[in-house]
């Protein structure tokens, strides 16, 4: 698991973490590869894993009834997917539909939770990593609910 | 500058449209050419004032190429009673143009540093004249970013052109919307998300903006979280014109006058005044 | 008429009759003479041709929201303060065209008017006055862009200035350190002595056009005693000076204070009847109307004197940035006491006390601005 551990604490996520935790978060990860189209997760199935995108372009959406899928938003390398697996119910609330060929680690999320009840202090460590990524992606959607390129007749 | 100089600053000088272009249903692109003498240089950055007989006038940022001596151009979006009678010029139409007015984008103090060109909506009319300029010289320059954001793919300002310098080896372009569609594999997000990927130096480069104020306020800070500093950050500020000359007193933006100490104005000294509510 | 006349600073008397010829002298050199005069219960300015047409025998009565004349006990000629219009009623008039257009076969053509500049004449001209003026001037000429009808309008200007006798209610020209006593940007400066029922003036001569001027007249030497008779009116007009104003770090604190609760406050009481800005001597701000006839043949653009203080005077597309009352307030009163600093290199108020008296809710800018200061210095504990 070398070049995955290398993999994973390479990941701009994972910036300046304590080797001994990277080894400990390498330990539930594995590589994946989604085909442009592939799913990485539907709407309200189990989330397992999160994914940090290594390389291509992962569209969230939502699909609602008789209308085609409204993307409203792409995350790409070095983005994050999926904050679900840290909140009950630990449920995808979107889909998540790779636009190109795209590579990620994928960490299992149970086994994560495990090792977060079980190590406090590792726990800690990772809510302080993804707090902020989830304060950021707030402030952006705000941004974006602003629709502040006015108003246009489509 | 024709012989026929005009020593009242209030009074504009006679242009002709020879050429426009639709960009969107609400967005025209006019070239215009003097009627005597010649266009008067300009920086990127700047503004004319541009006169729709008996309705008014309107600030309208050039959008041109600089280095393209014969015309103006300016893009144009109808948003009320002037703007909409200078964007619906035809052809052949003689509009007044007072200008050029105003500060520019630091082109030339970009110079020796990595360049980020940061534009929302519309905003990438005002931008693009400095996107030239610094395309012309880019061996003065280090990385070229071009980032851009719109609300949907359909308000994509000047597409072919984006397509054009994307196609570039030596610029990084990135392209997002609010708001996607069926068809659109590009980003979903806004501008400020871009800014992590970028490939640029926080320690040696210079960012431009220009968009709605919102925008340009969550970019520059994005931009000061990714190590850029606030004397690095120059945004293009807008307010009331009627004068544009600094003696109407309606474009005043705290102690500043936009028109004159703007509307590139540079971040470290409007950042507190950005925050203050109504002023 | 000749000659040089006397040196610049030089000081000589003139008697009432002497002040009738200053006024012919002046209208036979083709000035429009413009002084203060009664009317509608106010001392304004307008054409005057003769002594009989100045207030005499009148004073203002002036406080927070209050103006009236009231009658002297003697015969002055210039016993008042201010009234309600300064002279910018003349040399930055509230409506101008600037220009007209006129549809041609293939577009338009412009008309710029070059009107016959002319010259005028004031009669009457405080010494805070003279600081208005010489602020309109650095805004309107010194820009990047001067004004030019404005700079015509000013070319062939003729100031005489008349130092206050009387301070009212509502001035503070000593805490703006731009009076009572009248020091330049005048043609000549008259002192007002009313000893045992004689009326004389005492006359300063202030440029060499105020020198050929004072040379067709007949004045007599100046002595010692009426020098300090004049002194003493300017000392006691200086020591009963209604409203004082702290400038001392003034711009600071207010451009400190942008988020200050006073605005609130004083929102609460404002109107937004723009009377202010009307009023003041310094206020510049013009908006632009451009009209065209029904026919469409002809267009023209006029300028007007507009106010912060209106709603649309913030317009952008998409709305207007000061919708609150408190935030144009705050705008008038920073730009005002603070941002005019950075603009033009000196405070833009004269301490003329116009806002304050001809604000129909009486709200003083000397108090709003110690009522920023005190609670700001007591919210940092200083005395």
């Amino acid at each position: 698991m070398d070049g995955l551990e290398r993999i994973v604490l390479a990941h701009p996520f994972f910036a300046g973490l304590e080797e001994k935790i990277g080894q400990v978060v390498a330990g539930c990860a594995r590589n994946h590869r989604f085909n442009a189209g592939e799913y990485l997760g539907h709407e309200g199935e189990p989330a397992d894993e999160v994914f940090l995108i290594r390389h291509g372009k992962v569209a969230l959406e939502i699909l609602p009834p008789g209308q085609p899928a409204s993307v409203f938003s792409t995350q790409g390398v070095g983005e994050i997917v999926g904050a679900s697996w840290l909140v009950p119910p630990y449920r995808w609330r979107f889909d998540a539909r790779a636009l190109e060929l795209t590579r990620a680690i994928g960490i299992d999320a149970r086994c994560l939770r495990e090792k977060f009840e079980a190590d406090h202090n590792l726990g800690y460590e990772m809510m302080k990593r993804f707090l902020p990524v989830v304060m950021q992606q707030l402030d952006e959607t705000r941004l974006q609910i602003l629709d502040v390129y006015g108003k246009r007749e489509t | 500058m024709s012989a026929a100089v005009q020593a009242d600053p209030f009074v504009p000088d006679p242009y002709r449209v020879v050429r426009t272009r639709r960009e969107a249903r609400d967005i025209t692109t006019l070239e215009l050419v003097p009627l005597a003498g010649e266009r008067p240089d300009y920086l990127p950055g700047q503004f004319n004032m541009l006169y729709a007989f008996g309705v008014g006038e309107v600030a309208i940022s050039m959008s041109g190429d600089p280095a393209a001596r014969g015309s103006f151009v300016h893009t144009v979006r109808d948003v009320g009673r002037a703007s909409g009678a200078v964007a619906n010029l035809a052809a052949g139409a003689m509009v007044g143009v007072r200008g050029p007015y105003g500060s520019a984008w630091p082109t030339t103090a970009a110079e020796g540093s990595d360049v980020l060109l940061i534009a929302g909506g519309l905003g990438l009319a005002p931008l693009r004249p400095a996107i030239y300029q610094v395309l012309a010289h880019r061996e003065r320059y280090g990385r070229v970013v071009l980032l851009y954001g719109t609300r949907t793919p359909d308000d994509i300002l000047y597409r072919p052109q984006l397509e054009q310098w994307r196609r570039r080896l030596d610029v990084q372009v990135m392209v997002t919307v609010d708001h996607g569609d069926a068809e659109w594999r590009g980003d979903v997000g806004v501008v400020p998300k871009l800014i992590p990927r970028a490939g640029f130096d926080p320690h040696h480069a210079l960012a431009m903006v220009c968009g709605p104020e919102v925008m340009m306020r969550f970019t520059a800070d994005a931009l000061r979280q990714a190590g850029i500093g606030m004397e690095q950050i120059y945004l293009s500020m807008e307010r009331n014109m009627k004068c544009a000359i600094g003696l109407c007193g309606h474009c005043q933006f705290g102690a500043d006058f936009v028109c004159k100490d703007g509307p590139v104005m540079r971040y470290d000294r409007i950042a507190d005044i950005l925050a203050v509510r109504e002023i | 008429m000749t000659d040089v006349g006397l040196p610049v600073g030089t000081k000589a008397m003139l008697t009432r009759t002497g002040l009738q010829a200053l006024i012919d002298a002046l209208l036979s050199r083709g000035y429009q003479v413009f002084g203060p005069t009664v009317r509608d219960g106010a001392i304004v300015y307008d054409s005057v041709a003769g002594l009989g047409d100045l207030p005499e025998g009148w004073t203002d009565r002036q406080d927070a929201g209050r103006y009236h004349l009231q009658r002297r006990d003697d015969a002055a000629l210039f016993g008042y303060a201010v009234g309600p219009q300064s002279w910018k009623r003349f040399l930055h008039p509230p409506t101008e065209v600037l220009w007209r257009a006129q549809r041609t076969a293939d577009g338009f053509a412009v008309i710029a008017d070059q009107p016959v500049a002319s010259k005028f004449a004031f009669l009457g001209v405080r010494a805070c006055e003279l600081h208005a003026i010489a602020i309109q001037d650095r805004v309107f000429i010194e820009g990047p862009y001067p004004n030019t009808a404005y700079q015509r309008r000013r070319a062939d200007n003729f100031l005489v200035a008349v130092n206050c006798g009387e301070a009212a209610g509502t001035c503070f020209c000593v805490s703006m350190k731009t009076g009572p006593n009248a020091e330049s940007g005048f043609d000549l400066a008259l002192t007002e002595l009313l000893d045992d029922g004689e009326q004389r003036f005492l006359v300063e001569i202030g440029s060499e056009t105020g020198a050929a001027v004072l040379a067709d007249l007949t004045y007599s030497v100046a002595t010692a005693d009426d020098l300090s008779a004049a002194a003493a009116v300017l000392t006691r007009t200086a020591g009963r000076m209604g409203r004082a104003l702290e400038t001392d770090g003034l711009k600071e604190l207010l451009q400190g204070n942008l988020t200050h609760p006073q605005w609130d406050s004083v929102a609460k009481r404002c109107l937004s009847c723009a009377n202010c800005t009307m009023v003041c001597p310094t206020c510049f701000c013009t908006t632009v109307d451009d009209h065209s006839d029904l026919a469409g043949k002809t267009a023209e653009r006029v300028r007007s004197w507009d106010s912060c203080f209106t709603l649309d005077f913030s317009y952008v597309h998409g709305g207007r940035v000061r919708t609150e009352g408190s935030a144009r307030y705050r705008q008038w009163m920073t730009h005002k006491l603070a941002s005019w600093h950075d603009q033009f290199g000196s405070s833009g108020c004269v301490g003329c006390g116009r806002c304050i008296a001809w604000c129909p809710v009486g709200i003083d800018i000397t108090q709003e601005a110690a009522a920023i200061r005190n609670h700001q210095e007591a919210h940092h504990g200083r005395a």
